[in-house]
């Protein structure tokens, strides 16, 4: 359960310099097992941020913990300047209730690694669901992001097809027009070439080589394809144990880590490929 | 020895085929009931509440231990001193939806628990409300895995409406046993319920296989 009256914390953030993204001395625990330890990391808006390391490191969970699929044992966590795991009342921040969680959802969009799009709706269908029924928008205008971003993704011709008839690649680029579709301010995208053959890894890069060129959205990216991390992050965080390890630019950390469990990380990862 | 009288047998043929009209409303209405009251009691086994899933399945799993028989009577008889006075109908309406509503909850229950996690945290990850969830992204693909349970259990109904004879309803069984009782001859009767019974569950059992496939097909859940 979320933590109750975490004391010490702001009940908004506020000014030019307020991040999009706060984790604020968050801790997730299962049971006896640490997942994450007092985290803090600020993703200023636009940017771009990588999350590298082991496997139990607890980088998958802070994406889950943004996207409200975790709760959290302390801290808080703020979007766009306003707490998400909590709301404010009486003066102080509680556990936040059902109708603060999708108010503050709405600005989150995430891409999962087993894609998870609906198998029963065609890849159109898909895309609509949330802006029709979430948004309120109207079916045309709906079909007509939904078109547009699918148009962007590469996967127009397919919009009429089930997932059940297209590639992994092809899904996850469908997965990404989907989560678009709902104007997110923030995009996760948690191992999303993962679950992917080799060949087709290019095609979901590149689209969000895209995005990252193209718009300035929010993003928190976990990926094992360092060299696609390098080229497109602002930043890298190395996560080690529910710690940040060592966080910089690609140039510092992949160039020259200065922790010993970076170099180590690094090195395994380099004679894996 | 057996002693089949075909003049006797066209004679009261007319009758049991108004009474197979009640039997199929019968089932008919009684599995409508069921399929609902189903899905209500499986996903009230999925709430946070512990204590509301605790009781749903203390009550489902009294119901399925129980003989369908003496839950009708229960209703039909002890109902009125508990001023619950209804027609036999209405009670055996409850007692048998009551019923199969357990059972198809297990069905649903399966069903439900067989659509992969992912899908709820898409439907999350999306914003779409509980409600939308269950209906639009769901029970859509809780049905496919459901739907061969849930065909057992439509002829299952369908042949346990016989016991709704006990409290007076005029299905095939309470015609029959009528006209026996009217003609001191039950072979003709009972012999034809058992044909018509025959005639109506087994292509039905076929059909709900053909059905199966195509939800299958229409949901686009198999190329």
């Amino acid at each position: 359960m979320t933590n109750k009256n975490p004391a010490g914390f702001p009940l908004t953030l506020q000014g030019d310099s307020a991040p999009m993204v706060r984790f604020a001395k968050v801790t997730k625990r299962y049971g006896q097992l640490v997942v994450l330890d007092a985290l803090d990391l600020d993703v200023a808006e636009g940017e771009m941020v990588t999350i590298i390391g082991p496997s139990g490191s607890g980088k998958t969970t802070v994406l889950r913990m943004l996207m409200t699929l975790e709760t959290i044992n302390d801290g808080v966590i703020y979007v766009d300047g306003q707490p998400l795991t909590h709301m404010p009342d009486g003066g102080g921040l509680v556990p936040a209730n059902g109708r603060h969680l999708r108010k503050m959802r709405s600005k989150i969009g995430m891409c999962f690694q087993h894609f998870n799009l609906f198998p029963h709706m065609t890849a159109l269908e898909n895309c609509m669901e949330g802006p029709v029924h979430v948004l309120g928008l109207t079916k045309k205008e709906a079909r007509e992001r939904s078109e547009d971003l699918l148009e962007m993704v590469g996967m127009a011709d397919k919009r009429n097809q089930h997932p059940s008839r297209l590639s992994g690649g092809q899904q996850q680029r469908v997965a990404i027009a989907r989560a678009l579709a709902m104007r997110p301010k923030v995009m996760l995208f948690d191992e999303v070439t993962s679950a992917l053959d080799p060949e087709v890894i290019g095609e979901v890069t590149n689209v969000i080589r895209k995005l990252v060129a193209e718009h300035n959205l929010t993003m928190l990216m976990v990926t094992h394809q360092m060299g696609f991390a390098r080229d497109i992050s602002d930043r890298i965080c190395f996560f080690y144990g529910g710690r940040i390890e060592e966080q910089g630019t690609p140039a510092e950390l992949f160039g020259n880590p200065r922790k010993e469990r970076t170099q180590q990380f690094l090195r395994a990862v380099k004679e894996a490929v | 020895m057996l002693d089949w009288r075909w003049d006797f047998t066209w004679e009261i043929l007319p009758r049991l085929i108004v009474a197979t009209g009640n039997t199929l409303l019968a089932a008919g209405l009684g599995y409508a009931i069921a399929v609902v009251l189903g899905l209500v009691l499986a996903i009230a086994q999925r709430t946070p509440s512990q204590a509301l899933t605790f009781v749903v399945r203390e009550v489902v799993e009294f119901i399925r231990s129980t003989p369908l028989v003496l839950q009708i009577f229960f209703v039909f008889y002890v109902g009125p001193q508990f001023g619950l006075r209804l027609s036999p109908w209405t009670a055996g309406m409850i007692a048998i939806g009551l019923h199969y509503a357990a059972y198809l909850s297990e069905v649903f229950r399966g069903g439900l628990d067989s659509v992969p996690k992912g899908q709820w945290e898409a439907a999350t990850s999306l914003n779409l409300s509980t409600a939308r969830t269950y209906f639009r992204v769901i029970i859509p693909q809780a049905l496919p895995p459901s739907l061969a349970g849930m065909g057992n259990y439509l002829v299952g109904i369908f042949k346990d409406t016989p016991m709704l004879s006990v409290i007076g309803v005029a299905e095939l069984m309470h015609t029959a046993n009528a006209i026996g009782s009217e003609t001191y001859r039950f072979l003709e009767p009972i012999t034809l319920v058992g044909v018509i019974f025959l005639a109506i569950s087994l292509p039905a059992a076929a059909g709900i296989r053909v059905f199966e496939r195509w939800v299958r097909r229409k949901l686009g859940l198999s190329p």
